[in-house]
């Protein structure tokens, strides 16, 4: 690497892709800077080993999501098949999305890190395998990197890159699917491969059969809704890849915790918050009532859709939460109430999860600020009362 | 006398501590050296000339904006050589020792805070806020006596004191007449100091327990307009003895010690000795390049072997530059022997606390703010830090102010700094942002 290094510096040939290969060696080899001034030993955890840990964190999830891709494909064209052929179609399936997420978004994050001759930054390593978790599995592989490059583009580089975002980039990308194109990622179609991947799998959709998501069975056909709670804990309904199993979910959350990478204040308080809105809507829930979600009992209400995985994954993020102690109850809270509140009461969007999330990260500076200003009034008093 | 429990934190334990509490003493310094950068605040403008006599004792050279306010010679010699830098800045006055042992007598039926400015004692002073050297027309709400250091193998107080501890009595009794509030001692559980006169107060907790600043935070915060000084228990001990014995002891003894230091030592010695005369043969030959710290590894500073002791320190702390050079995708290592308050590594299998051998790698490169909490949980004050650190990064003296920046000094920062994953320059940020604010506010 040393040898090729002066072509990449300023002057040499190839010093337009200077970033780049900063970026490769820094991911090669841990770069032997020393500490010039402050301390002089450092902590080894850095931005990378950061980003890699809530990655790991995910794995679970995108193991989960193949396998039920995989399960769910098969199911519905009425095909017996073995772990091993569900995991290889639901493989086979995720692929091209984390591909295109990965290089739709790193190809941004590079470009916009050459032209401000910065290092790259670590930010998209996590938002590129969130992406395809959370994008339904039916969506045109173009809208996604349509989606992914304004998100990267409009919720991230434009206000400073990695650190700097107020909105989750990955939740933007998913938003902006949503409300660019309404009819591909809702209904019965969005959420089930029927499709072969690669040549692989594909068939006759069986008579009867439904891609519905719970959720939308829920909202639109609730006389039809079957499945337990004990269903949702696992994970083998129809649904957004990464979203489906909570047993996954919970692992990532167990890794994230224990490594301390999370804020378990956050985390905690979304759970209460969604308990605690569910048990509102459930008891205030009238045989009469239109609104079909309020039948659900609040454990069943947290298991379902995005909502554990936003809680675990979405809302933790610290650059777009409350960063205060106690603005990270307030912030995590009021996410879970927004995201049953939404779920629950407006029958437009069977998932509230999301948009709960992106409404409190637009919020979380405001309640940050409220709890610094706590802090800056008690030490105007303090002084005062000298 | 109250016990002041603190949880935040965190104590790094290092490799290198000393096995023997014996105090050896040091190979003779052929120079010694002032470090002007040493004390904050003071601008040099010297009083002697390269090539004139010095007496132990006598003033070096004064601040220019506060003339009272003096550096004196530790030993008796002549003055060498002025070092100067960029902008003809001063680096270090050397003095060349001579042996004949002269030393100014002072009178100390003087006024104390007249005595204490011409002894050269007024520097090794700090005050908050900006953590700088008082200037000589202030009167502090109340001082603040440190007798611990709990940064990582620092040097036992009580040990370095040795006799002198009979000093205290006198110090507190000097100091008080200079406040019109108290003087106060902050204890280890351990090394207790008792009789001082003093209100004394037991820190327990992890490192930053010993800092001035967390102590004075945990007893009465500053406010805005108000002056408190700091000092620590060796400090006091020298006002004390100045005042019983009209001379100046600028004899101290001295922590050697590190992963870096093969016979880790206390070493008696002066004040701005050569770190040479300290390492003399005790530094380990492992082929790696060593770190020289004068001070702790907090907030020592770098210096090569022919450097110096600098004046605030008791304690040469001796790390590796690299310990394993190049290593391949070290983001993915599973190597224990990388070491992090988080348990992203294996390194958390071993415990937190074993004794780790750290060397100066950043360990990453520099990224914007990410993660949430992870100052705040390194400051036992009641300040939240990160939002602190934006509003020095944005200069907003009104939100520094609100913040609480006159509590602060860089060093209560350097844990955070060690611990922070977007490896930010804390203390540096905090140092710029006081002194924007004192030339703002002055």
């Amino acid at each position: 690497m040393d040898k090729i290094k002066p072509h990449f510096q300023e002057g040499g040939k190839l010093s337009k892709l200077e970033s780049v290969y900063d970026g490769m060696e820094t991911f090669l080899f841990t770069p032997n800077t020393t500490s010039r001034s402050g301390v002089h030993i450092h902590d080894s955890n850095d931005m990378k080993r950061t980003m890699i840990t809530v990655v790991v964190a995910l794995v679970p999830c995108l193991l989960f999501a193949m396998y039920n891709i995989g399960f769910q494909h098969f199911k519905a064209i009425g095909m017996e098949a073995t772990f091993g052929q569900m995991f290889l179609f639901g493989l086979l399936a995720m692929l091209p999305v984390i591909v295109v997420s990965y290089v739709v978004g790193l190809g941004i994050e590079f470009i916009g890190a050459q032209i401000h001759h910065k290092e790259i930054q670590e930010g998209f390593l996590v938002t590129g395998i969130l992406i395809p978790l959370i994008v339904p599995i039916n969506t045109p592989l173009w809208m996604t990197a349509v989606a992914t490059a304004f998100a990267v583009i409009f919720a991230k580089e434009i206000f400073g890159g990695t650190g700097m975002n107020i909105f989750n980039v990955a939740l933007i990308t998913r938003a902006f699917l949503f409300f660019a194109y309404p009819s591909e990622m809702s209904g019965d179609s969005a959420f089930v491969k029927l499709d072969s991947a690669f040549g692989y799998g594909g068939g006759n959709v069986v008579d009867g059969f439904s891609g519905a998501t719970p959720l939308g069975e829920v909202a639109t056909n609730f006389d039809h809704f079957s499945t337990s709670t004990l269903d949702a804990f696992i994970g083998l309904i129809p649904g957004s890849p990464g979203e489906t199993s909570m047993i996954a979910i919970l692992i990532g959350a167990a890794i994230l915790l224990f490594t301390g990478i999370a804020s378990w204040r956050v985390m905690l308080s979304v759970f209460a918050g969604g308990l605690a809105m569910g048990a509102v809507a459930h008891a205030f829930a009238t045989p009469e009532t239109l609104y079909n979600a309020a039948h659900l009992d609040p454990l069943t209400q947290v298991c379902l859709g995005g909502f554990a995985f936003a809680a675990v994954f979405m809302a933790t993020d610290p650059v777009t939460g409350a960063r205060t102690k106690i603005g990270q109850y307030i912030y995590g809270f009021l996410i879970g109430v927004f995201a049953i509140l939404i779920r629950v009461y407006n029958g437009g969007y069977p998932e509230g999860a999301m948009l709960a999330v992106l409404l409190m990260n637009a919020f979380a500076p405001l309640i940050d600020y409220c709890v610094v200003q706590v802090n800056i009034n008690r030490r105007a008093k303090r002084a005062k009362a000298q | 006398m109250a016990l002041i429990k603190l949880k935040k934190g965190f104590d790094i334990n290092l490799k290198g501590k000393i096995s023997d509490e014996k105090v050896i003493d040091a190979s003779s310094s052929e120079t010694y050296a002032i470090v002007p950068d040493d004390f904050t605040g003071v601008i040099p403008r010297m009083e002697k000339k390269e090539g004139e006599k010095v007496a132990a004792g006598e003033p070096l050279y004064h601040d220019k904006n506060d003339e009272k306010v003096k550096v004196t010679s530790p030993v008796s010699g002549t003055l060498k050589q002025v070092v100067r830098g960029d902008r003809r800045k001063i680096l270090a006055v050397i003095i060349e020792p001579d042996n004949e042992g002269r030393a100014v007598a002072f009178d100390t039926r003087e006024n104390p805070k007249a005595l204490l400015l011409e002894s050269g004692l007024w520097p090794m002073l700090r005050q908050r806020p900006y953590d700088i050297v008082p200037t000589s027309n202030a009167r502090p709400r109340d001082i603040f006596i440190t007798a611990f250091d709990s940064a990582p193998l620092a040097p036992s107080l009580k040990l370095v004191l040795g006799d002198d501890e009979k000093y205290l009595n006198k110090a507190v009794e000097v100091l008080s007449t200079m406040t019109d509030g108290k003087v106060y001692l902050g204890c280890s559980p351990t090394e207790q100091f008792t009789d001082t006169g003093a209100v004394t107060n037991t820190f327990s907790g992890p490192h930053p327990a010993g800092n001035a600043g967390v102590q004075v935070a945990n007893i009465k915060p500053v406010n805005k307009g108000e002056v408190v000084w700091t000092l620590d228990v060796v400090t006091a001990a020298r006002i004390g003895k100045l005042f019983e014995t009209g001379k100046m002891d600028y004899s101290t003894v001295v922590a050697v010690n590190g992963p870096g230091v093969a016979s880790p030592a206390y070493i008696k010695t002066t004040m701005g000795c050569t770190l040479h005369s300290l390492l003399d043969s005790r530094l380990c030959d492992n082929g790696k390049e060593p770190r020289i710290i004068s001070g702790n590894v907090f907030t020592g500073v770098k210096e090569s072997i022919e450097g110096y002791l600098h004046a605030p320190y008791r304690h040469v702390t001796v790390i590796n530059e690299i310990n394993k050079k190049d290593e391949f995708m070290g983001w993915a290592s599973l190597s224990p022997k990388k070491y992090s308050i988080y348990r992203v590594f294996t390194s958390w299998l071993m415990g937190r606390h074993k004794e780790v051998d750290l060397d100066a790698k950043l360990n990453g490169g520099e990224r914007a703010i990410v993660l949430s909490g992870e100052y705040d949980r390194m400051l036992p004050m009641d300040i939240y830090a990160e939002f602190l650190i934006k509003a020095i990064i944005a200069f907003d003296i009104d939100k520094m102010e609100q913040l609480g920046i006159y509590e602060v000094a860089p060093e209560d920062f350097a844990l955070a700094e060690f611990a922070d994953t977007s490896k930010l320059e804390l203390q540096r940020i905090v140092r710029e942002g006081l002194d924007k604010m004192r030339a703002e506010m002055c």
